[in-house]
């Protein structure tokens, strides 16, 4: 009975299959950003070591210092950090003192606390990084309605994430294909999914002027700023590595000693 | 329990005596995985897969009990609660990249044993119990593992429980009423969210409960074993301790050094960055896309594009999407075939590699976008799916001539030692019966 129902049923469902398969399609007429929409380009990331593999790979925090400059001097005018408080900057090796100078720095927002009106003070260590619009419909109207998304965890909220950054960093330099209109208030970078992107060129030569006295390139300060927010995507990374290691090292010994107690175990049984 | 050769349980101690006349607790024990039950002995490595799911459940029970501490199952908190695990609790990152890789691996090895269990038709009499209700758990998986997925209330959670639940939208007359009942409103919201959690929380130990339930219902007949003949003394087992915890405990390690490698080293590997995204319930993703271990039964949704004898095409997804998970529940009887272990069916084991790649296919076409040439792809495998379960295995089991089968499990067992250690055969064999020490 089971098989006869079943024979029936699969019938059904293999015929409604077969058909649908079978019927011809729509012209779907191909997509022309497709075309034109470029994959990130590969760069080489000193925190991910040997060959790119992500096993022995440490922050360079030199790297880190630089991108969070590029990051507090340019993109924080739009972009947001709020999952980073300023006492994480101790661990991209600032001093406290250093941490508790560029908190002071920012202004947060609070209550007077004589009358409890809303009023701003300066930040602590404990504070996280303020954001640069009250709220969304301020972020919009200032950005010609685009709402710049917030980085804290930008590198692992879009796929290849440190490349794609990178390429879109630099890739304001590429001209659209002949033919091709940017629609008015919007810039060409064929690394963005729809190629047209809110954001003006964010980065030029020597827009920022590095302490350690590294040359200001675009390519310099996109790596950098990738860096810092590979970091702050991931602060976790490098204690996750250490760890990792030894795990793998302890469970490799395990694993042995278990191969040979099995052996052991079954020394003349057959099986 | 199994066998009447098994070792009975003779506590020494005055203590153990005591505590056995009061809580047979250690002879439960004893009788369950320990030297008290008889393992059919030519049993492969295929079969480490059931004590792995075990692991993977309590990995996951245990990491989930100690992220509930630190989780805030409300809309507005939640994703920033899972950044807080991952930020500020000491060791948060670990423990949840433990739970949230966790997950796949569970999935993997359930894959893995449900491979095994049809390759060597563990399915079969008298076993049929022993297999529904290991798919009552691979249902319960899912339903743990979708709810959890929506949790952290991300891009992918939330459209992700948006189209999930809208299946059940597809129900005729009652179908949009039933939708709003079960998620809470007419979206995914913060009902949602509670709801999921509190369910989320209670249904890991609901599989624990049919797991054990599915230990007592396999300890019965014990085991299958490659060679495909039920045991039939004693010298076709070994006693599950020490012979089978020694192996295990390898099988274990070497799990566990693949867990470590993607905990550690690509935690996020099999996870989608869109879900690092706040949700937005005003901003769709691109591709909507579950979490991988759902592509084949996703893939099996989406193939059905056209109205088809007045049933709209979204309900003959849903009712075949369902379908292709409830079948399993009639394997035993759709194939009558007495011969269990594939290696003897000449033909079967064709059709079975085919339907090995076939669910491969809708897998990875399950993952891309539905475009062509996927839907049409997934569209034929998906015939093949149905095919392979409810017309090709019943008439199968009618016309193939399986290979002879061996007399008994030691016969090919010592057939295959013959040259090597012909010698220790009986000795072995004698082993299997003395008690482990």
């Amino acid at each position: 009975m089971v098989r006869f129902l079943g024979f029936g049923a699969g019938l059904v469902f293999v015929i409604a299959l077969l058909v649908a398969a079978l019927l011809p399609r729509e012209d779907v007429p191909a997509d022309p950003i497709k075309a034109i929409h470029e994959h990130a380009r590969s760069a080489h990331w000193q925190h991910d070591g040997p060959l790119g593999m992500g096993v022995f790979g440490t922050y360079d925090r030199a790297q880190l210092q630089r991108g969070f400059q590029v990051y507090k001097e340019v993109c924080s005018a739009c972009h947001g950090l709020r999952l980073v408080a300023f006492r994480n900057l101790s661990e991209i090796g600032f001093s406290a003192a250093e941490v508790k100078a560029l908190a002071k720095a920012k202004e947060v927002p609070s209550i007077n606390p004589q009358t409890g009106e809303v009023a701003t003070r300066p930040a602590l260590p404990s504070d996280h990084w303020p954001n640069p619009f009250p709220n969304e419909v301020a972020a919009r109207a200032a950005n010609n309605n685009a709402l710049p998304p917030d980085l804290s965890l930008i590198i692992k909220a879009r796929p290849d994430g440190q490349n794609y950054v990178y390429s879109l960093l630099t890739g304001y330099d590429k001209a659209p294909p002949k033919g091709f209109d940017v629609p008015q208030g919007l810039h060409f970078n064929p690394y963005f999914h729809s190629v047209n992107i809110a954001m003006a060129k964010p980065l030029n030569d020597g827009q920022v002027s590095y302490a350690d006295g590294t040359n200001a390139s675009v390519d310099q300060m996109s790596k950098d700023v990738v860096a810092f927010l590979r970091w702050t995507s991931e602060p976790e990374l490098e204690t996750r590595r250490q760890v990792g290691v030894g795990a793998i090292i302890f469970l490799g010994i395990l694993s042995l000693l278990a191969f040979l107690t099995y052996r052991r175990v079954w020394a003349g049984i057959a099986h | 329990m199994s066998f009447p050769w098994a070792n009975h349980y003779e506590p020494k101690h005055p203590l153990m005596q005591w505590v056995d006349q009061r809580l047979p607790l250690p002879r439960l024990v004893y009788n369950a995985v320990g030297a008290g039950y008889p393992v059919p002995r030519n049993i492969n490595y295929w079969y480490n897969f059931g004590v792995l799911a075990g692991v993977a459940l309590m990995v996951q029970i245990i990491t989930g009990i100690v992220l509930a501490m630190h989780f805030s199952a409300h809309t507005s908190t939640a994703f920033d609660s899972v950044e807080h695990i991952m930020r500020n609790v000491n060791s948060g990152w670990l423990i949840r990249y433990m739970h949230m890789n966790g997950a796949s691996f569970f999935f993997i090895v359930v894959y893995f044993h449900i491979f095994r269990g049809l390759y060597y038709g563990s399915y079969k009499s008298p076993r049929e119990v022993v297999w529904m209700l290991g798919v009552v758990i691979f249902l319960l998986m899912m339903a743990t593992a979708f709810m959890g997925y929506v949790l952290p209330w991300g891009q992918m959670s939330f459209w992700g429980a948006q189209v999930i639940t809208s299946l059940f939208s597809a129900i005729p007359l009652v179908g949009e009423a039933i939708r709003t009942w079960l998620v809470g409103g007419f979206a995914p919201d913060n009902a949602t969210l509670t709801r999921f959690f509190s369910l989320h929380y209670l249904l890991p130990f609901v599989i624990l409960g049919v797991v054990i339930l599915k230990i007592w219902a396999l300890h019965i007949p014990g085991s299958t074993n490659p060679a495909g003949v039920e045991v039939q003394g004693p010298q076709d087992t070994l006693p599950f301790h020490p012979y089978f915890t020694a192996k295990d405990f390898f099988g274990i390690c070497i799990y566990l050094l693949f867990f470590a490698a993607f905990v550690f080293f690509m935690p996020n590997a099999m996870g989608h960055p869109d879900n690092y995204i706040p949700a937005n319930p005003l901003s769709t993703p691109a591709h909507i896309v579950p979490e991988w271990y759902f592509w084949p039964f996703y893939a099996i949704l989406r193939a059905f594009t056209i109205n088809f004898l007045w049933i709209p095409a979204k309900l003959w997804g849903v009712i075949a999407m369902f379908a292709s998970i409830l079948l399993l529940f009639f394997l035993p009887w759709l194939d009558s075939s007495r011969v269990k272990s594939t290696a003897y069916r000449p033909m079967y084991k064709i059709w079975f590699w085919v339907l090995v790649i076939d669910v491969l296919i809708l897998a990875y076409c399950g993952g891309a976008p539905a475009e062509e040439p996927y839907v049409r792809i997934s569209q034929i495998a998906a015939a093949y799916y149905f095919a392979h379960f409810l017309i090709i295995l019943p008439i199968l089991s009618f016309i193939e001539k399986p290979l002879p089968l061996p007399n008994s499990i030691a016969e090919s067992v010592f057939a295959k030692a013959g040259h090597k250690d012909g010698a220790h055969a009986p000795a072995a064999a004698g082993a299997a019966a003395a008690p482990a020490e």
